[in-house]
């Protein structure tokens, strides 16, 4: 019955059929074929014998990943990247779209937003240069710290440092651009709402509390969705500009030890195994924080 | 209503302006900072070390003299240029028409087919399946793996979709009506009045595609196909950690550091000299985009 019905539509809108093909064809080549591609983690991949006839090796790969010495550490400096983005960043938006709102000066209100969203217009590369230049041993950090009574050191190349630039700068390159959507937010807040707060007495303070949070809470939740989905996926092209192998301690994150293992080294099955592990557990964590949200709040993506 | 504000209201309001203007100015001192430098005398600034938010006199062009001469730089912004202008006609192409195609009611398979683009979203091979794709398609060391690997974005294609659903269903079915198809309705009726959403995706995947270096690192060894990006690695990244490893002479190295700052400026003026003037794209693409995550 179904089918009939498809086939009529399609008898009546042949174009429309016609005109999404190309994309369909697209994503099933460069994103769906791909995805079957991650049967060589299964495998013990050679070129010579390709994806149809490698041997079948089971889940020797995953093992030998959860086994290995890098397992623990790749893992811990994910979450911890993660875990410290959520922690500044995340908020830091928030707050500066709160402030942002507080500014009567249309003007100055203008200024300070076109200015901040500029980090977010700097290529990685640049930033990641930028890091190097104000971190280095003749650096504006090294001489801070003299001036203080420290000393003078390339500061990246320390692994209990990374973190602390790896943060700091994040924060520095999406404070301005994240609050966009809070603004869009903070401006959709009925006035009515802020004149009942003033009668009953309510002071700007209260009155955030009270009703400002209460208003963008919706879109809060909705980015806060979006990044425990995006646990997994540190922003892996800034640690691979950044680390070292002196760093790799606090630096080397999952993602950049598939790099090392998969293009480097040329460790496909496994790297694809490490891969794949990375992508369930990103895929778990969006359904998982999609359906908490959805049962407390009433807030889903999809 | 209006009420006079109070005395702590006013200390607020003070102190707001004060943090306000702070974040702002460290937004922008990094970038003030190796402009400054960039015309500054290198022996100067090896024996300066803060941050200048003025150059150190005497000023100097010598900077962007040796780089004019760096044949490098000239090859990567011709590669980028190229990059950027396939992928934004590759992908507004793409995302237009299936943006169409999935805001039209009477197309029976969008929501699935929604679902097969979003899904591409939540789940991926991962780094290794794409490259062994790109080697198993022989584009290894071409400039179309660039381009292909990022012809279409799926958050792309629902800004685009969400904007065309808005537009009221009357203006097709009069054209409809007139016995126009698809083709003609998409050409002559949702395109100019969806220009300003071609805009924002246009810009988003030019400053994608501007910004990108990963994919190219791994794809192309030819350095005559490499984008500028990767030629601004060698010179910012990499060098940082040669010139650490040996202790060059201190002339040499104020020249490479200038010659450092003058890239920066170099690559990254196009993009700060545009974004002020198009940045209210962005924020509509944002907004657009968050209404349907």
């Amino acid at each position: 019955m179904k089918i009939r019905a498809l086939i009529q539509n399609y008898r009546s809108n042949r174009l429309l059929y016609w005109m999404v093909l190309p994309v369909v064809v697209y994503l099933l080549i460069f994103n769906y074929v791909p995805m079957g591609g991650l049967v060589m983690s299964f495998q013990n991949y050679t070129y010579a014998k390709g994806i149809l006839h490698s041997d079948w090796v089971g889940l020797k790969n995953f093992r030998d990943f959860f086994q290995g010495l890098f397992f623990i550490r790749t893992l811990r400096n994910t979450l911890v990247l993660s875990g410290l983005d959520l922690l500044f960043n995340f908020p830091s938006a928030i707050l500066f779209a709160l402030l942002l709102n507080e500014v009567n000066n249309l003007k100055f209100k203008k200024v300070i937003q076109t200015v901040s969203y500029m980090p977010h217009f700097i290529s990685m590369i640049v930033v990641a240069g930028l890091i190097l230049e104000f971190t280095n041993s003749t650096g504006v950090f090294s001489s801070i710290a003299q001036a203080l009574g420290g000393q003078a050191k390339s500061y990246i190349t320390f692994p209990q440092y990374f973190r602390t630039i790896f943060t700091v700068s994040s924060v520095w390159q999406s404070i301005g651009f994240d609050s966009i959507i809070y603004l869009a937010a903070l401006s959709g807040v009925n006035d009515e709402l802020y004149e009942a707060a003033c009668i009953d007495g309510a002071g700007r303070l209260k009155q955030t509390i009270h009703v400002t949070l209460p208003g963008i809470m919706p879109t809060i939740i909705m980015m806060l969705i979006l990044r425990c989905g995006a646990i997994m996926n540190v922003n892996f092209e800034k640690v691979l500009l950044l680390y070292s192998p002196s760093t790799y301690e606090t630096a080397d994150v999952i993602s950049t030890y598939v790099y090392r293992t998969g293009i480097v080294k040329q460790k496909i099955s496994f790297s694809t195994a490490v891969g794949m592990f990375n992508s369930v557990v990103s895929f778990i964590l969006v359904l998982s924080a999609n359906a908490l949200s959805k049962r407390y709040s009433e807030i889903s993506l999809f | 209503m209006r009420i006079a504000p109070t005395r702590s209201r006013k200390a607020f309001c003070a102190f707001n302006y004060v943090l306000l203007a702070a974040v702002a100015f460290c937004c922008l001192a990094p970038m003030l900072h190796v402009l400054c430098c960039s015309i500054s005398d290198p022996l100067s600034l090896t024996r300066n070390k803060s941050l200048h938010l003025i150059p150190l006199f005497p000023l100097t062009f010598s900077g962007y003299r040796s780089i004019l001469q760096v044949e490098n730089i000239f090859i990567g912004y011709r590669n980028t240029l190229f990059y950027v202008g396939m992928s934004v006609l590759i992908n507004l192409a793409l995302t237009v028409v299936a943006g169409y195609v999935l805001s039209r009611k009477r197309f029976m398979p969008r929501s699935v087919l929604m679902l097969f683009i979003s899904f591409t979203m939540l789940f991926n091979g991962g780094l290794i399946p794409n490259y062994m794709l790109v080697m198993n398609l022989g584009l290894l060391d071409s400039m179309w793996s660039i381009v292909l690997t990022s012809a279409f974005s799926p958050f792309n294609l629902i800004i685009m979709r969400t904007s065309m659903m808005q537009i009221p269903a009357e203006l097709e079915e009069s054209a409809q009506l007139d016995g126009a198809n698809d083709l003609r309705i998409l050409l002559s009726i949702i395109i100019p009045v969806s220009k300003a959403t071609i805009a924002v995706v246009a810009l988003f995947v030019a400053v994608a595609s501007w910004n990108s270096w990963f994919t190219a690192s791994i794809f192309l060894m030819d350095r005559t196909k490499w984008p500028l990006q990767l030629f601004l690695r060698e010179i910012l990244v990499a060098s940082n950690q040669r010139s650490i490893e040996t202790g060059l002479n201190i002339s040499v190295l104020a020249e490479q550091n200038l010659i450092k700052y003058c890239t920066i400026v170099v690559a990254t003026l196009p993009i700060l000299c545009v974004y002020p003037f198009v940045q209210r794209y962005f924020v509509k693409g944002v907004m657009i985009g968050s209404v349907k995550g």
